[in-house]
């Protein structure tokens, strides 16, 4: 039987332009493949590290598919309740200001059980920075209508598609963050393409860079798709997020710095 | 010299937090335990010792507040009255999940609903048998004083760090609003950050080199980790009942008859037992201060000296379930319990004593 080359054979030192930054763990993601969350999480850990934030970064995780985030990533971290994510952020930025302290959330826990927490976190002006995933839907229960769902899109709880007149409109709560004073920078980007992955990043920078003016709190929107959810392949979902999510939840800054 | 105040309940803990070194306050207003931040925000503590205090826009933030400060090891508390202590069963329960120390205050007003803002006990099974979802307890400190008020803020930090569980302040209207003198201590300091890595190598404090991530979660999807998770809390909820048990007794030692009350029921039936004596009953009265741990095993000695225990709360019966596991069967345990903000007077407790144990019943008392 032949040689099957070892990753280390196969890499070269001197060929290697890329590598996984060391602030994801070797963990395997539990994520589904073709999702969007295991970009995000890479471009927010290699950012930390690019800074040399480390020792300094308090991740919180919420409920939802990313409710295991602090499997894959190497900081320190706390799991909160659903949609309670800005509360123990604050919690643990008023007792650390000089901390970097952010929150990693999907739309059911930021748009929906956890709104109270989210307007009041970005309305008092707290010094942390939120990731928002935004997937128009529950992952990780299966499926589930959610906040952000479009009108007429198909779940689990609306499976003859969302009814507006009954189950009410989707949610552009990126927006209603905006509006408020305490918020300092507030973006939506997303992580199909190799050009939104860049933009996405640099978004994600910026809202990094930004918590250490204390300013105000920082917002960063990933639209990104679930094809599981969707019932659709990766392609597909990345196509259809394209033609459907986009036109409602338009990519682009939305708040910057005056 | 000593530095005596006269203050009220809810402002005497919050000095009590203030000199204890606590690092943050997070709350809600309601009524009747208002003052407690109200007294933070006047002290200008940040001045004073560097602690933080932030009103939340919920009870349901304000612990979860309290979740992330104590997930960093810090030193933090909130307090609320009986039905934003229900808002925050789900945080108290993550808590319990993470074993996260923290110092809780509930100034109970009576229920169900919004109920009343008068004085009531009838939080005690939500407090005592676990409020919110899973197997957990907290300890749980009743103070009868305004002087407990103050001191139970000290002592609970020091519990809550020992045994890294939640420690509640189980208070009420009564003592919460009136005004006492109080004996204060010296400032104890705040933690350092280095002395909380050092105590608390399970804090979040940002990851360095050497040592792994620390992960605050009581989540853990392998139902064979998740059961050693809560066998291993149930063995330190066991070891509390064996260490951490604190009572007083009042006239006890030759006690025919036995009240068993604590927080304001227990000030009503100090004075029920003066007024017992002169009238020649040898009564005395079991103040649990601890309500987890229970003083089980004293109310069972005591099973065995006395006729007749009474379990005085303002409330239609809660603890007394827990007299009546103590004693099993070994005594007659009866209940007397007002309702709805009203509290008993001491003539009519040491009364309902008397027709229950002593003269021939001539009408069937409140029992549950």
């Amino acid at each position: 039987m032949s040689h099957i080359p070892t990753r280390d054979e196969v890499i070269e030192p001197e060929n290697l332009v890329y590598s996984r930054t060391c602030l994801l763990t070797d963990n395997a993601l539990s994520y589904c493949p073709g999702c969007g969350h295991g970009t995000a999480h890479r471009l927010i850990m290699e950012v930390i590290e690019e800074m040399n934030l480390q020792a300094d970064t308090i991740g919180v995780a919420p409920v939802g598919c990313s409710v295991l985030a602090y499997d894959f990533m190497n900081i320190d971290m706390q799991q909160a309740a659903h949609g309670r994510a800005p509360a123990v952020a604050t919690g643990i930025k008023r007792l650390h200001p000089e901390k970097f302290v952010f929150t990693y959330q999907g739309d059911g826990d930021l748009a929906a059980i956890g709104t109270g927490e989210t307007i009041h976190v970005c309305n008092r002006g707290e010094n942390i920075t939120v990731f928002f995933v935004n997937n128009g839907i529950y992952g990780m229960t299966g499926g589930q209508m959610a906040p952000t769902t479009l009108p007429g899109m198909k779940t689990a709880t609306s499976p003859f598609g969302r009814d507006v007149e009954t189950m009410g409109h989707p949610l552009k709560i990126t927006e209603l963050v905006a509006q408020l004073p305490g918020t300092y920078f507030v973006s939506r980007q997303s992580v199909h393409t190799p050009a939104n992955v860049r933009k996405a990043k640099k978004a994600i920078e910026k809202a990094i860079q930004y918590q250490k003016l204390n300013k105000g709190l920082c917002f960063v929107e990933i639209v990104s798709n679930c094809n599981s959810g969707w019932k659709m392949t990766p392609l597909e979902s990345n196509k259809w997020m394209e033609e459907n999510m986009f036109p409602y939840y338009p990519l682009g800054d939305i708040k910057v710095p005056k | 010299m000593k530095d005596i105040r006269l203050m009220k309940g809810n402002e005497a803990i919050a000095e009590g937090a203030i000199r204890a070194g606590c690092d943050g306050y997070f709350g809600y207003p309601i009524t009747p335990q208002s003052e407690v931040m109200e007294y933070l925000f006047a002290n200008k503590i940040k001045e004073r010792t560097g602690m933080i205090v932030l009103q939340a826009e919920s009870e349901i933030a304000s612990i979860h507040m309290v979740y992330g400060g104590a997930a960093c090891g810090k030193r933090v508390m909130t307090s609320s009255s009986s039905p934003g202590i229900s808002l925050m069963q789900e945080g108290i329960s993550f808590m319990a999940g993470t074993e996260l120390p923290c110092l809780l205050l509930n100034v109970v007003r009576g229920g169900p609903g919004l109920g009343t803002i008068q004085p009531s006990q009838s939080d005690y099974f939500q407090t005592v048998k676990g409020g919110g979802h899973g197997d957990y307890k907290m300890i749980v400190l009743a103070p009868a004083s305004v002087q407990e008020m103050y001191d139970f803020a000290k002592l609970g930090f020091e519990l809550a760090f020992k045994h890294r569980i939640q420690v509640m302040v189980l208070s009420d209207g009564a003592i919460g609003q009136m005004m006492e003198k109080v004996e204060l201590d010296e400032q104890v300091p705040r933690w350092t950050d280095a002395e909380i890595k050092a105590m608390s190598p399970w804090a979040t404090t940002g990851k360095t080199p050497d040592r792994e991530r620390n992960i605050i979660t009581s989540l853990d999807l392998n139902p064979v980790k998740q059961e050693i998770i809560n066998i291993n809390l149930q063995k330190k909820f066991k070891h509390i009942q064996e260490t951490e048990v604190r009572f007083e007794r009042i006239q006890c030692d030759d006690a025919e008859y036995l009240f068993v009350a604590y927080g304001s029921s227990a000030r009503i039936c100090q004075k029920a037992v003066l007024l017992g004596r002169e009238r020649g009953i040898k009564v005395g009265l079991l103040r649990p201060i601890t309500l987890f741990p229970y003083p089980s095993d004293e109310l069972a000695k005591l099973a065995k000296q006395v006729k007749g225990m009474l379990s005085v709360e303002m409330s239609a019966g809660q603890m007394v379930e827990d007299v009546r596991l103590s004693v099993n069967g070994a005594v007659p345990v009866e209940h007397y319990g007002r309702l709805g903000g009203i509290m008993p007077a001491p003539d009519e407790v040491l009364n309902v004593l008397e027709q229950n144990f002593i003269k021939e019943k001539t009408y069937e008392p409140h029992t549950n």
